[in-house]
């Protein structure tokens, strides 16, 4: 450790821009997550307007998508599917796992487990800025002439390999595939970073069975990531050699625009295959961080151990390996053999078991405690309930008979934005909200975080509940219209609904944006301990330095969920509170 | 004026947030004014009683949503096996329906009841046994149950006995539309590869293959009642996924491969006009389409056409552009109305004979104009 001794001369560039700081980083990853997630949102926004007013003429989109996108206001129908797929890539990967994982798991970690910073600090700046490239890069797409990656976030091949069959496949294409290889480069680092640290920098007393459920949820996150990632790097590279080596991996037998092209072999199934062999992981990879963040802040706010916390564990690392061999059921119509099918839906309705195990958890945390409800502890509720709502709606969708008739459907949509969406994005909320004062040293405004919770709350119900009922009519996704079908005109007036609803929540975003950065300057002085919590990253000052704690590192001798411990005058005993004569660590 | 109306909905929405963060500073007079930004007592009641209520929020919007859009949903199925696909939908939903009351009931319930208060202590209460059997347990009969049925399920609809007597129907995707193929009397399907597809054959049907001869092509799906009909769906570009919602039915279609799904049609299309349910919703659906052709004419619009039902394929994988828009008709008759329209098809050999005889260049022309013409269009977009 090079750093032992506190601050050494930083000069501007060292300290905010090639930081190697995991704090500093931790502060980068979170602004342009956060960034990224208002371009997401915005996009989200726009191709609801199309749903809800179908082919009418915008300002708005004069403005901001332009003559070419949306020639007199009305957006074109191959852009409607680009910011739907852009919309996609971007909130899963850029905002929830970069962001999200990014933020928390370089704050928390070092930290957390008592350590001066990552095993590799130098590692752990690359990987922000090969995350900040892939974002201008992608970012950069959307400005290419014959418009971004049009095909899905799942980028299904032939439609994403051909140019003749969107125009989005053409340059759009090629940069969304070089923004995630970036990205995919950037994550792994992230990952084996978070891994080995938490490996082999705990500190003194600091076992794995006392670690915060936060670190636990990161470390087998990081671990999933690991194994996935990889994987959809090797799609991504042979779906580069089938568009511009002429290679056939993914394609066969294909008459386009009145001539049969080459290909010859390939299977587009394959690519589904390895594109969700990350794509389910990824969900997971999303959820986790958001649980464990959740686990802590429930525990703390309630003044009460968190319930069961080796189930919880166990949960984690049950949901972590069944999650790697659930990726099928995404694929129950896709041609692959029904056996295949049996399978996968045996191995996801098994995913609902320890699902079901922290939910009751969380629930058994809440009961005869001491809440308070700071927005980050609302925000965690909140995250609860929207697991419950949307989760219970995958024992349908898990199931290969019943998703015959709701794949691809409106109820997917309000299945996965409930449950992976809106569950992470308030996971990643009630984060911010927790440990703003670990970061910047000021608190945020509680006032505008209830006022932001609530709004949001109403809203993210509002947007996504009424889905599951238009997509139980047969409603499919990704229409660009739904006025070719009388059958569908019903559902017209439940499409403006949501959109009005996901308007008036989006806008009340600006709330939390501004609490957040005016916070930063002006908000209150923080304490160094404001929620009472018992985790280390409370133990160190306020002020930011190089190596965390000026002095010796602390030492642990309990577990972190010693909330209104009998025996104790405080309803909090911190981990660096030694052991009293006689007294039991009861959680075993 | 947009941006007029833009700017007073941001006032408004500014007005808003202000009047909101004083209801919650409201609550705060008559305490000390405490500067933290910690949750106090009167924070912690006044979130208490807004989590119950958002518990009522849940509650009403939930009946209010089956009440106002539980007609949405398909209604009779009308094939065999979408019996089966119903009832276990409808025993999920009942479970869904009864967990997540409970459990909503709880979280928030527990949000209200216990929100804190200073100077009472949380129970230091951090494991239980028998507490997590009972939740591991619970969930893991119940899953199992599904899980069984559900496969039973799966296994009735995607396995088909050969030996069974079935008829072979061909459905083809391209962007952005369907065709139809019959196996014809010898109910085998011909040969094909996008190779072949020349002129009328737009199939790619191989005409060498004596399978093939009597093949029929129809641009709309016929089927006849009570008969299973195993489908062999390909595509000639790009994925697409054949959905037949009314049927429960849905099966990729994948270029390069045949997939496959059978199912028994069990309601003809004019019974299901007959339907109760089906009637309501196309009345609804017409007065929609009349109101929405009132302000049509006003605008000098041509005004809708009404609607009869009809059970429709259409395309469920994102596809391009017209995704949205790539539909066939199905019609569901009798076996003797059936074989009376399928046997007025010309055999594809002998509508292949016809248009490469005496005057094969009207049909063969018609052909290269329109496939000249996407080349065109789709050349000038990637320009």
């Amino acid at each position: 450790m090079s750093h032992e001794h506190g601050h050494h001369k930083e000069t501007f560039i060292t300290k905010y821009i090639f930081s190697i700081d995991h704090k500093m980083i931790a502060k980068q990853y979170l602004i342009t997550g956060l960034l990224m997630g208002i371009v997401g949102v915005v996009l989200s926004l726009f191709f609801r307007m199309q749903i809800a007013w179908p082919e009418e003429s915008f300002e708005i989109f004069k403005i901001f998508l332009g003559e070419n996108f949306a020639p007199g206001g009305v957006m074109r129908n191959d852009i409607y599917l680009a910011l739907v797929t852009i919309h996609g890539t971007i909130m899963v990967f850029f905002v929830l796992t970069a962001g999200l994982s990014g933020t928390f798991s370089n704050l928390l970690i070092p930290l957390q487990i008592g350590a001066r910073d990552m095993a590799s600090g130098f590692m752990n700046m690359l990987s922000y800025w090969m995350f900040f490239i892939s974002c201008i890069i992608m970012l950069c797409s959307l400005f290419v002439e014959t418009g971004p990656a049009s095909a899905g976030w799942t980028i299904y091949p032939p439609l994403s390999a051909l140019p003749q069959a969107i125009p989005g496949s053409g340059l759009g294409m090629t940069l969304w595939l070089i923004s995630m290889a970036i990205f995919i480069a950037s994550s792994l680092m992230g990952s084996l970073n978070y891994i080995v640290t938490v490996i082999n920098l705990r500190t003194k007393g600091m076992s794995m069975t006392r670690l915060p459920l936060t670190i636990w949820a990161f470390f087998v996150t990081a671990i999933i990531g690991v194994v996935s990632f990889p994987v959809l790097f090797s799609a991504a590279l042979l779906l580069i050699f089938d568009r511009s080596f002429g290679t056939s991996f993914f394609l066969s037998d294909i008459f386009i625009s009145g001539e049969v092209l080459h290909y010859q072999g390939g299977s587009p199934v394959l690519f589904e295959h390895l594109f969700w062999f990350l794509g389910h992981p990824e969900v997971y990879i999303v959820l986790l961080p958001a649980l464990g963040i959740t686990s802590e802040i429930i525990a703390t706010n309630s003044r009460k151990p968190i319930f069961g916390y080796r189930a919880m564990i166990a949960s984690i690392i049950a949901i972590a390996f069944l999650s790697t061999i659930v990726w099928g059921h995404h694929m129950f119509i896709s041609g692959m053999n029904p056996f295949l099918g049996s399978v996968f839906t045996f191995t996801t309705l098994l995913i609902a078991i320890p699902s079901a195990v922290k939910a009751f958890n969380y629930i058994t945390t809440l009961w005869k405690g001491n809440l308070q409800l700071n927005p980050a502890m609302l925000f965690s509720i909140g995250l609860v309930s929207t697991f419950i709502t949307g989760g219970l709606t995958g024992i349908i969708l898990g199931d290969s008979t019943l998703d015959i008739n709701v794949h691809d459907t409106y109820f997917v949509i309000a299945h996965f934005h409930l449950v992976m969406g809106i569950s992470a994005l308030y996971g990643f909320f009630a984060g911010v909200y927790h440990w703003f004062p670990r970061m910047f040293g000021r608190m945020m405004n509680k006032n505008l975080g209830y006022v932001h919770f609530w709004v949001t709350a109403v809203c993210a119900y509002g947007v996504f509940f009424p889905m599951h009922f238009i997509g139980m009519a047969g409603l499919p996704r990704r229409y660009y219209s739904n006025t070719a079908f009388p059958l569908f005109d019903e559902l017209a007036n439940v499409n403006v609904l949501i959109t009005i609803f996901a308007i008036v929540g989006a806008t009340f975003q600006i709330v939390f944006f501004w609490n957040f950065f005016y916070s930063i300057f002006k908000g209150k002085k923080s304490p160094m301990n404001p929620w009472k919590s018992n985790t280390l990253e409370w133990t160190a000052p306020v002020e930011h330095i190089h190596g965390n704690w000026p002095g010796e590192i602390p030492e642990v001798h309990r577990w972190p969920y010693d909330y209104s411990k009998p025996g104790h005058d405080e309803d909090f005993v911190p981990q660096t509170v030694p052991m009293q004569p006689g007294e039991e660590e009861l959680h075993h | 004026m947009t941006s007029l109306l833009v700017f007073i909905v941001l006032v408004l929405i500014g007005v808003a947030v202000w009047q909101l963060t004083k209801i919650f500073d409201l609550t705060q007079v008559g305490e000390a004014k405490d500067n933290s930004e910690v949750a106090n007592d009167k924070d912690n009641s006044v979130n208490g009683y807004l989590m119950f209520g958002f518990l009522g929020f849940i509650y009403i919007f939930t009946i209010y949503s089956l009440v106002a859009w539980g007609e949405f949903v398909l209604g009779t199925p009308a094939s065999e096996h979408g019996k089966d696909v119903d009832n276990l939908m409808e025993i999920s939903l009942v479970l869904i329906f009864f967990v997540q009351t409970i459990t909503q009931f709880l979280l928030h319930y527990f949000a209200f009841k216990y929100k804190g208060k200073k100077g009472q202590k949380a129970l230091y209460f951090a494991d239980n046994n028998k507490l997590e059997a009972i939740w591991t347990i619970i969930p893991v009969i119940v899953l199992a149950v599904l899980i069984l049925y559900g496969l039973y399920t799966w296994n009735q609809i995607m396995y088909y006995d050969d030996e069974e007597d079935v008829m072979y129907v061909e459905i083809y995707a391209k962007q952005f539309g369907w065709e139809v193929r019959y196996a014809g009397e010898d109910n085998t399907l011909g040969k094909a590869n996008v190779r072949y597809i020349e002129g009328i054959n737009t199939l790619g049907v191989d005409m060498e293959d004596p399978n093939a001869q009597d093949d029929k092509v129809a641009t709309e799906l016929h089927l006849p009642k009570g008969k299973k009909v195993v489908f062999k769906i390909r595509s000639q570009d790009v994925l697409h996924s054949a959905y037949m919602p009314h049927f429960r039915a849905q099966m990729n279609a994948v270029p390069g491969m045949v997939t496959q799904f059978a199912f028994v049609p069990t309601v003809t299309t004019a019974e299901m006009r007959q339907n109760e349910k089906i009637v309501a919703k196309v009345d609804k659906i017409n007065k929609i389409r009349a109101n929405k052709s009132k302000t049509l004419i006003a605008e000098g619009k041509e005004a809708l056409d009404p609607y009869t039902f009809d059970y429709l394929l259409l395309c469920n994988k994102i596809c391009g552009r017209s995704h949205y828009n790539m539909q066939m008709k199905v019609v569901v008759d009798t076996p003797e109305d059936f074989n009376k329209w399928l046997s007025e098809k010309p055999t594809f050999s002998s509508a292949w004979k016809e248009a490469n005889a005496p005057a094969p260049v009207v049909e063969e022309k018609k052909e290269e104009v329109v496939v000249a013409d996407t080349t065109k269009v789709i050349a000038q977009v990637i320009k």
